[in-house]
This record gives structure tokens, C-alpha cells and sequence, in this order.
């Protein structure tokens, strides 16, 4: 793998971002009011609730870690598709790049992407309705990883999807992070879902971080064993994703689609 | 006719029995050629005849059915990013990406080509094809022309050693068109390169064109000097010759089997 060609990748993203601020702006626009619309409901809910329960690590804390999982997602898919809206892919596919290294810079482009959503996230959620990430301790990075390794699977799952079926079916990216988060029990336990969801949900890598971070403010206790399986579920998406996309694109290769994705026609 | 192409120590691109099909429909048929150090050998043929095709399996973004592609001493199918790295290519149907800058767009791709001397290299290339004033300018707000000039400028960035050029000309002006067959038959003289060019301008094939592979129905029915070969079939021109192919391709390959 050339490191230099993952880092023309990330070059040619950090190009479109530098000029354009229709780029730069939803990186944190959409995480930022969602941090506050749901501080000022966590505060709401701590002032009509005479409870020991505190909302915002648990609610307020829920809402960043899954916009951050949705925004590494989406830093991976946009990236991708700036390929599909530019017409790229011939370009790109007849250069020495191989599916690896191009899978390794829309990463690195999702990581300096995602990067700058969550600190904006973590500075209004701290700074404004005083969420403390003291409260979840070390295995805050766990959890951080956890999600950071699914939403690389889901971005690079998406961007099969739309490679596999065409520029129309990015419509199917967007849904993604809200067609999964029944299962992902983000606001609530595992144990109020119906028994088959259940078993559906334990498929989820983030049912596992969303249920450790109540176990570690509820009962200051989290099984390193269950967070364990999350991880390693995580991981094991990560593998079948990017098999996935190099499936889909040696099919583009062998059907023409590759070519197709440039060429008005294919003789 | 046959034409089978081995490897030679001269070529700088050998296809050997090079097929493509989509279940029933055979877009290229057995197809073999090479091109020489030097050499700028001409791909005809009517639309649909399968040079697309037949470059897009050079380019490695469509795989053959069967057969070879050896660049540069690289089989393609083996050493994908060895054979790669030798080779570029420019064409009208892929522009480079409009929302970058061209200085942007080649400093992307020198570095996806491993261009030595990067910056050197840009600047040679912005100077060879007239686009240093573009140099900050988007390439999706340049003329047609102006952007052919840039996929060029592209192509020749890496120094390649097989040069692909699909209609290269196609949207320039006469003038612009004639300095840029003049600034690619000057690459081909210098430098150790082998081109391969698809043209429907007969004129331009016959001026640039070492020798010419006319392709009918995915199958090469004729091959030879541009400027002989009309003669050769009792044909004024080669755009006559071109006519024919197209019309009545039957009648010159029986004429090529007798």
C-alpha cells in the first residue's frame, strides 16, 4: 500500500472542503443544533423529574456518541460520492490506485471529517449543559472506537451500495444511522425491546457501548466482556464491508460499470 | 487476417487474442496488436465497433473475458499497479473532476502516480499545454478545449510509457487541435512512448498515425499505413476506406480472406 496515494485522497478532500463552505459547514451544523435541542430536552426532563437520574450523561452523552458513529458514516459516503458526482471513477481506476488504498483515504478523510464534528459537539455539550466525560470514565475511548469502527462499516457499506446500483440509490445512504438505531437502543435498554429484537439488537455493535454507558452511570459497573463482543463485532463488520466493496467492485470491473460510471456508452 | 501479437522486446503495449462479452453480445472479438517505442498506432472504427471497449480492458477498468494485455513488459491482469503506473490516458468522456482547481487536480493525480519531482513536473506540464493562467482556475469552469488541454496535461504527467488517447481532439479548434497533435507526436518522438489514438477525423489519423487498426463488429479487419492502405483496397481516401468498413465491412473482409 502507497501511504502516498491515501494521502492524495485526503488532499483531494481537504481541496473540496477549503473551498467550499457548502462542505464545511454540515460537518458540524447538524451535530451542533442536535447537541442542542437535546440539551436543552435533557434540562427540561432534569427540572420536571424530582429523580436522582441525571439526563444529560445519559441522554445528552447518547445523542453525541451517535452522531458521532452517523457523522464517521457520512464522512466516508461523501467523500465517496464526490467521486460519483465529479465522474471520477475512470480517473481514479485507471491510475495505479488499488481498492485498499482507496478504501484507506475515504477513512482518513472520515477521520479528519468526523474529528471536527465531535469537537464541536464535545465543546457545546460541556461548555453549555455541562456534560462531564469524567462520568464514563476510560472506557469512554472504547466506546468512541466502537462506533468510530461501525460507522467506517456503514459508510463503506453505503458506498457499495451505491457503486453496486448506481448514483440514484444514494438515497439509501442517508436512512442508514436511523434504520438501525431501533436496535442500537440508544435511549433505551436492551431489556425493553421485544425478545427478538433483542437477539437482533446484540448484532449491533452499538447496543453494546449505549447499554455499557448506562451500566457505568447507573451502577458505576460495566462487563469488559460484553463491550469485548462489541468490538470484536465491529471489527468483523469492518472485514465483511470492505470484502464487500471490493466484491461489488470487481463486479463493477468485470460488468463495466466502472467505465460506464464516466462513459456516456460502452461499445 | 490474422493478428496475433506476442511480446516483443520493442513493444511497449501487446494485446494478445483480447475478448470481451456480455452474455450473448460479443463487444470485442479475439483482438491482438501491439504498439512500438515511438509508435502512434490509430484505433477506427464506427461507434459501437469496440475501441471503447478495447481501451477501458487497456486502462484495467474493464476486464477481459479472455486474453492478455502486456504494458510495458507488465502483463495487466497480473501487475495491475506495475502496468498502471506506465501508463495514461486521456479522453473526452472523462473530464477531470470540475470542483478542483487544475494545479489541484494535477498535484492529486502526480501523487496517485507517484510522479517524482512533482512540482517540476506540474510546471512543465501547465507550460507544455499553454495552462499556466489556469493554473488557480476550476476545471469545470474552462472551455471544452481548455479542458481537453488539462486531461492532457494529466496524461503526460507521469511520463507514461503508453500513452491512451481517446479522441483527444474532438472538441479543440483546428489551430488548438493542430498545436496539440504537435505536442503529442514530439512526446511520441522523444521519449520511449507507444500511442494509441481513436480518432473519427480520418485527416488527423492520416497526419499523426504511424499505422491503423480498423475495427468492425469488435474484430480487426484491417491494418496498415494510413496513407497507403486506401490505395491498397481501391479507395481515394482513408476517410472512403473508413465509409466502407463502416457500410460494408463483409466486403473487405472477403476481400482480406481472398
Amino acid at each position: 500500500m502507497s501511504f502516498r496515494r491515501v494521502l492524495a485522497l485526503l488532499l483531494r478532500q481537504f481541496y473540496l472542503l477549503r473551498g467550499s463552505p457548502a462542505r464545511i459547514v454540515p460537518l458540524f451544523a447538524w451535530v451542533a443544533i442536535d447537541i442542542v435541542l437535546w440539551g436543552f430536552i435533557t434540562r427540561y426532563l432534569n427540572s420536571v423529574s424530582n429523580a436522582r437520574f441525571n439526563f444529560v450523561p445519559t441522554m445528552l452523552g447518547a445523542v453525541l456518541l451517535w452522531d458521532f458513529m452517523a457523522r464517521v458514516m457520512q464522512g466516508i459516503t461523501t467523500a465517496f460520492l464526490e467521486d460519483v458526482w465529479s465522474r471520477n471513477f475512470l480517473n481514479l481506476f485507471a491510475s495505479p490506485l488499488s481498492v485498499s488504498e482507496y478504501l484507506s483515504g475515504l477513512v482518513l478523510s472520515s477521520i479528519a471529517s468526523s474529528l471536527i464534528g465531535l469537537a464541536v459537539m464535545v465543546g457545546l455539550a460541556t461548555l453549555v449543559f455541562g456534560l462531564s466525560f469524567l462520568v464514563y470514565g476510560a472506557l469512554l475511548a472504547a466506546f468512541l472506537l466502537v462506533l468510530f469502527l461501525f460507522g467506517i462499516s456503514l459508510g463503506i457499506f453505503g458506498s457499495a451500495l451505491v457503486l453496486r446500483f448506481g448514483p440514484a440509490a444514494e438515497w439509501f445512504i442517508w436512512p442508514i444511522p436511523a434504520f438501525i438505531s431501533p436496535l442500537a437502543c440508544v435511549f433505551y435498554p436492551l431489556a425493553v425491546l421485544p425478545h427478538w429484537m433483542q437477539w437482533l439488537a446484540r448484532l449491533i455493535p452499538p447496543s453494546y457501548v449505549f447499554e455499557g454507558m448506562r451500566g457505568v452511570l447507573e451502577h458505576h459497573a460495566h462487563s469488559l466482556g460484553s463491550l469485548a463482543v462489541g468490538s470484536a463485532l465491529a471489527l468483523l463488520y469492518l472485514i465483511l464491508m470492505a470484502r464487500a466493496f471490493t466484491g461489488v467492485y470487481r463486479h463493477a470491473v468485470r460488468t463495466g460499470l466502472i467505465a460506464r460510471y464516466s462513459a456516456e456508452t460502452v461499445s | 487476417m490474422s493478428h496475433n501479437a506476442t511480446p516483443s522486446a520493442g513493444s511497449l503495449l501487446t494485446v494478445s487474442r483480447l475478448r470481451k462479452h456480455y452474455g450473448e453480445t460479443v463487444a470485442v472479438d479475439g483482438v491482438s496488436f501491439s504498439v512500438g517505442a515511438h509508435e502512434i498506432v490509430g484505433l477506427l472504427g464506427p461507434n459501437g465497433a469496440g475501441k471503447t471497449t478495447t481501451i477501458n480492458m487497456i486502462l484495467g477498468v474493464l476486464e477481459p473475458t479472455s486474453g492478455t494485455i502486456v504494458i510495458d513488459g507488465c502483463d495487466l491482469g497480473r501487475r495491475r499497479r506495475q502496468a498502471l503506473s506506465r501508463t495514461n490516458f486521456a479522453a473526452v468522456y472523462a473530464p477531470l473532476p470540475g470542483n478542483l482547481t487544475v494545479a489541484q487536480n494535477l498535484r492529486v493525480f502526480g501523487m496517485l502516480y507517484a510522479v517524482p519531482a512533482l512540482h517540476e513536473r506540474m510546471e512543465a506540464v501547465l507550460t507544455e499545454f499553454d495552462l499556466l493562467r489556469f493554473r488557480n482556475t476550476k476545471c469545470g469552469v474552462l472551455s471544452s478545449g481548455e479542458q481537453t488541454r488539462v486531461a492532457l496535461a494529466k496524461a503526460m504527467l507521469n511520463q507514461p510509457r503508453l500513452l491512451l488517447l481517446d479522441e483527444p481532439t474532438a472538441s479543440l479548434d483546428p489551430a488548438i487541435a493542430r498545436e496539440i497533435r504537435a505536442a503529442i507526436q514530439e512526446f511520441a518522438a522523444r521519449a520511449q512512448v507507444g500511442v494509441l489514438w481513436t480518432s473519427h477525423n480520418m485527416i488527423e489519423v492520416s497526419e499523426v498515425c504511424h499505422r491503423v487498426l480498423f475495427l468492425s463488429h469488435g474484430r480487426i479487419l484491417l491494418e496498415g499505413d494510413p496513407r497507403a492502405l486506401p490505395g491498397e483496397h481501391n479507395h481515394e481516401t482513408l476517410e472512403d476506406l473508413f465509409v466502407t468498413v463502416a457500410r460494408e465491412p463483409l466486403t473487405i473482409q472477403h476481400a482480406e480472406e481472398d
